[in-house]
């Protein structure tokens, strides 16, 4: 799991151009919106693609991103649970 | 801004390696002029030279906050947003690895960068995007002249931001009341050789 989380953790920097922010930069429990790293809505989308790509999963609600996109510990724990590759 | 060098008013603000890619070169202008604007990473190559191009222009002009919401821009290019249309057209040709990017679709618009320029600095003018096959002076000096005419901005930033995988050059300019060179074809022409 702690593999997966630095993993998550690299990808979304890369993924969402957070130039400013390092792997050390971001806690397993900040809000990875609002007030945390400040993500918006095309991020929220560029996250459901990145699920659907590195980890097979098609999230089509968007109740549902917005509970999963709480935080990298969130995050994670639902991949672990729901990836199908 | 061009080939690695960036000049306002006939100073010169950054010169860089020309070997050097736009986007590096994009990122060192930012960190040279010190800005805090994450967002910026987050641009598409033609947006990240409009609002570089824009931001040192503006932050030398002395302009208040109520002339600038009203302020016109008027942009234009040859190439459009090929540059980004490319990009993202790659992510979608092929049926086994279909995953179109949100982040880059978004930037599938030439007019887009003026709209990154206009959020930075709450400019709420009227403002338009042209594509042109050269730089056309003439047509911006008319467009610029129509829109204080019609009482529809009395100052108007106007300009070029052209990037393809060949190169990138971008050029703008104030038209404004309190100019002091005559807003003539021959001039803007002159300015955007010498740049």
């Amino acid at each position: 799991m702690d593999a997966l989380k630095q993993e998550l953790k690299e990808n979304i920097i890369e993924q969402l151009n957070l130039e400013e922010f390092t792997v050390e930069d971001i806690d397993n429990d900040d809000a990875l919106f609002g007030d945390g790293l400040g993500l918006d809505s095309i991020d929220a989308l560029e996250l459901i693609v990145m699920l659907d790509k590195d980890y097979g999963i098609k999230l089509t609600d968007p109740e549902k991103s917005k509970e999963i996109f709480q935080s990298i510990n969130v995050l994670a724990a639902y991949i672990t649970e729901h990836r199908t590759k | 801004m061009q080939n690695g060098t960036v000049i306002c008013n006939g100073k010169e603000i950054v010169s860089a390696d020309n070997e050097q890619g736009f986007s590096e070169f994009a990122k060192r202008v930012y960190k040279n002029q010190q800005w805090e604007y994450p967002k910026f990473f987050k641009m598409d190559r033609l947006s990240k030279l409009t609002f570089l191009t824009a931001e040192i222009l503006l932050k030398e002009l002395t302009i208040s906050s109520e002339v600038k919401e009203q302020l016109a821009v008027v942009l234009s290019n040859k190439s459009a947003s090929l540059d980004t249309d490319r990009k993202y057209q790659d992510s979608i040709n092929s049926i086994e690895n279909f995953y179109p990017s949100p982040a880059v679709f978004v930037y599938t618009l030439p007019n887009i960068g003026m709209g990154e320029v206009c959020i930075r600095h709450k400019i709420q003018g009227e403002n338009a995007f042209f594509v042109f096959d050269d730089f056309n002076p003439l047509f911006l000096k008319h467009y610029a002249e129509s829109l204080a005419q019609n009482n529809k901005a009395t100052q108007v930033l106007c300009g070029w931001t052209e990037i393809d995988e060949k190169g990138y050059n971008s050029f703008l300019y104030l038209a404004s009341p309190n100019g002091t060179l005559p807003h003539t074809e021959e001039t803007i022409k002159k300015l955007y050789t010498q740049s």
